[in-house]
């Protein structure tokens, strides 16, 4: 069996690559499906040491995670069909009614 | 009794129905109502007068047997004002010799100069405005003389002090009308605030404001603070009489109409001042060294108003300075314990004053407003009664023997000299008979230069005044002939006889009063009179006016007294009030406000750069602070 370094060490490696996603692409679907690697990434994290430590907690924890980001997802490409048809882009740079 | 707050009740009425209805009142209802207020203020009084002295009478039957024999004094409470802790307000009315005499002046003459008014100011198109403030002013006045407490009767003082200030500035739209009131408030406030602080003292040391218990219970204070609040009431009636060094506002009051001039300024608000040490008479007349500066303060204004009065040229100035300069005379009474008698004096130049300056109304009236005597002249031809008027008036002043002012002024110097034989100091009695002499003299000039010779301008057309005008002016005429009979020896003296049960009493403690030798002070007095008169027709006659030279500058320039303020009090407040406005106010104040408004949209501006507008900026904020915080936590 593995050891448990090296699902950390995968974890880690996803989750890093969330953030890249996040941080450098600009399609609004792209940050989306890269959050979601993110959320993943922890997932794998939790499962990993609740098998090192025989509990049960970690796996609780998973549900929930997923759960929430089942939710998140339906509001979150709700909001990315919406702003699609108010402003014909995906682009979240040209999203910045914001900006100061 | 119980009738007697009627007295001010009709005032009260005839302000409320002018004040608040005038304007669709014709300017006739308004004048008529204003005089019957008035006039049945005055009936109300003189039936008062009755009571009294039938109550008086009575009261002196039933002590017959007893050993002392009090003045009687009628307290008529109206209601509690104030009641707080120690501060126990009643208002009050009292009745009294000296409140009966003084409210009896204030709407009798008040009730004559209020008809002659109707004629004065039947061009006027704010007669109603005139006249609620006119019946204010008599409502005011009248509360001021029969206050049974102090602190009603301040109210009344402040309340005169508000309707000077209205009706000088009556005519608002004349800069030099608006700039006269404001001035007359501002330096009476000086008086006013000395007056605060006397009443303050009198509460502190003795636990209460009412007037007959002060009166009785001042030989409880300490010599030191007894002196102390003389004086400092003695400072507010130096404001409001117009005394020195406080006397600069009432030539300036002259910019309002001549009847209010009559009125307030002449006959009945400056002598609050006089009155107030008459109502505390007991509280002046036991501290000597207030006696002292009363008396000095007195003869010194008396001299130094005459002898501004020969120099000055608008004829209503030249009376306002012989106000100033009569109630220094009164004020000489009351220094030489002779209260009565400054109340005499009081009576009697209300008369011969306010005839004068109705007859000064008159000549304005006549001439179109035209009050320069270098303008004037040869007027007795043409406005005889007018001219009559403002002679017999002049003749009372210069105390020319029958005429009233002679009595008053003869008793006032009788007692100054009398002063001077038990104390040594005849300062008062000199100057009060060298003013005596400077008095003859100015108002001779005055009427030299109005009246007789040629008339100054040719083209003018002198009209005599209308018989509502001329009528209160002839009742005050032979006022101010008969007025002498209130205290002459020969008619039994009846003023004096009244007021002594109430002010007499203390005059007898003055320790052996000496009795001068009363004959040859007459002869003096009148041959000063005459002598003054004699000169002043003699310099004057046909119209001369010679300058006097320096002594005549110094003289038109009133001393310098003005000036002198000018440069050291009104320059410097005026250059404060600038500065405070420029400077402190736009430099520092305005500034600190901008600057903070300033600040925090410099603030704003420079912050408003964080928010890009993109969310992967944010999102990368987001990472930072948590790699910041990972970081922290692992570091630690």
């Amino acid at each position: 069996m593995l050891p448990v370094a090296a699902y950390l060490a995968l974890s880690a490696v996803l989750f890093t690559m969330g953030v890249v996603g996040v941080l450098v692409r600009r399609n609004a679907l792209i940050v989306f499906i890269s959050i979601e690697l993110m959320l993943n990434s922890v997932n794998l994290a939790f499962i990993a040491f609740a098998r090192q430590h025989l509990g049960i907690d970690g796996q609780v924890i998973v549900f929930f995670v997923l759960v929430v980001a089942a939710v998140e997802v339906v509001v979150g490409l709700a909001l990315i069909v919406e702003i699609f048809r108010s402003r014909s882009t995906v682009d979240i740079d040209d999203v910045d009614l914001l900006r100061g | 009794m119980s009738f007697v707050p009627l007295i001010l009740v009709w005032p009260l009425l005839g302000w409320l129905v002018n004040g608040l209805a005038g304007r669709r009142l014709s300017r006739t209802v308004s004048g008529l109502v204003a005089c019957a207020a008035v006039g049945a203020s005055f009936a109300t009084a003189a039936l008062a007068l009755a009571a009294y002295v039938q109550a008086s009478a009575a009261q002196a039957a039933s002590a017959a047997e007893g050993a002392s024999q009090t003045a009687l004094s009628v307290i008529v409470p109206l209601f509690t004002w104030l009641g707080a802790g120690d501060l126990w307000v009643q208002a009050s009315l009292q009745v009294d010799a000296l409140s009966l005499t003084m409210a009896l002046v204030v709407s009798g003459v008040g009730f004559l100069i209020h008809v002659y008014s109707i004629g004065y100011m039947a061009h006027d198109p704010n007669v109603s405005r005139y006249f609620a403030y006119l019946n204010l002013f008599i409502f005011a006045m009248l509360l001021l003389v029969m206050a049974g407490n102090l602190l009603v009767l301040f109210v009344g003082w402040e309340l005169v002090g508000v309707c000077s200030y209205l009706l000088i500035g009556f005519w608002f739209a004349r800069p030099a009308a608006a700039a006269a009131g404001r001035k007359a408030f501002v330096v009476n406030r000086i008086g006013d605030a000395a007056f605060l602080l006397g009443l303050f003292l009198l509460f502190t040391a003795l636990g209460t404001l009412d007037i007959s218990e002060i009166r009785h219970r001042v030989g409880e204070l300490p010599d030191g603070l007894r002196l102390a609040a003389a004086l400092l009431l003695f400072a507010g009636a130096t404001g409001k009489s117009a005394q020195l060094p406080l006397h600069v506002w009432l030539p300036d009051a002259m910019e309002g109409p001549t009847p209010v001039s009559a009125l307030i300024h002449a006959a009945t608000m400056v002598t609050a001042g006089v009155f107030l040490v008459a109502r505390l008479d007991t509280l002046f007349l036991s501290s000597p060294a207030a006696l002292v500066v009363i008396a000095t303060i007195g003869a010194l204004t008396a001299f130094y108003a005459a002898t501004v009065a020969l120099r000055q040229h608008d004829l209503k100035r030249v009376l306002a300075y012989s106000t100033i300069s009569q109630l220094g005379y009164m004020f000489v009474a009351m220094g030489a314990i002779a209260p009565a008698i400054g109340i005499f004096h009081l009576v009697t130049h209300a008369f011969f004053k306010a005839l004068l300056f109705l007859s000064a109304g008159s000549v304005m009236h006549a001439m179109h407003d035209v009050i320069d005597v270098r303008r004037l002249g040869g007027l007795a031809r043409t406005v005889r009664w007018t001219a009559a008027g403002f002679i017999i008036g002049g003749l009372a002043l210069a105390g020319i023997p029958p005429f009233a002012g002679f009595f008053s002024k003869d008793l006032i110097l009788e007692h100054a000299f009398a002063l001077g034989m038990a104390s040594g100091n005849y300062i008062p009695y000199a100057l009060g008979l060298l003013t005596a002499f400077v008095t003859a003299v100015y108002i001779t000039r005055a009427v030299a230069l109005t009246f007789f010779g040629v008339p100054a301008e040719a083209g003018a057309h002198p009209h005599e005044s209308p018989p509502v005008m001329l009528w209160p002016m002839a009742l005050l005429a032979v006022l101010s002939v008969a007025g002498g009979a209130l205290g002459a020896h020969a008619a039994g003296e009846p003023l004096l006889r009244f007021l002594a049960p109430l002010l007499g009493a203390v005059e007898v403690e003055g320790a052996a009063a000496p009795h001068p030798p009363a004959a040859i002070l007459m002869g003096i007095s009148v041959a000063v009179a005459f002598a003054g008169v004699l000169t002043g027709w003699i310099v004057h006659r046909n119209r001369r006016d010679p300058s006097l030279g320096a002594m005549g500058t110094l003289l038109e320039q009133r001393w310098y007294v003005d000036a002198l303020y000018d440069r050291s009090i009104v320059a410097p407040g005026h250059a404060t009030g600038r500065w405070m406005a420029g400077p402190v106010d736009l430099g520092v104040i305005d500034a600190a406000v901008n600057g903070v408004g300033r600040l925090f949209a410099a603030l704003g501006a420079a912050s408003r750069r964080l928010q890009t507008g993109y969310a992967r900026q944010y999102a990368l904020s987001v990472l930072i602070g948590a790699v910041l915080i990972v970081g922290y936590w692992i570091l630690r």
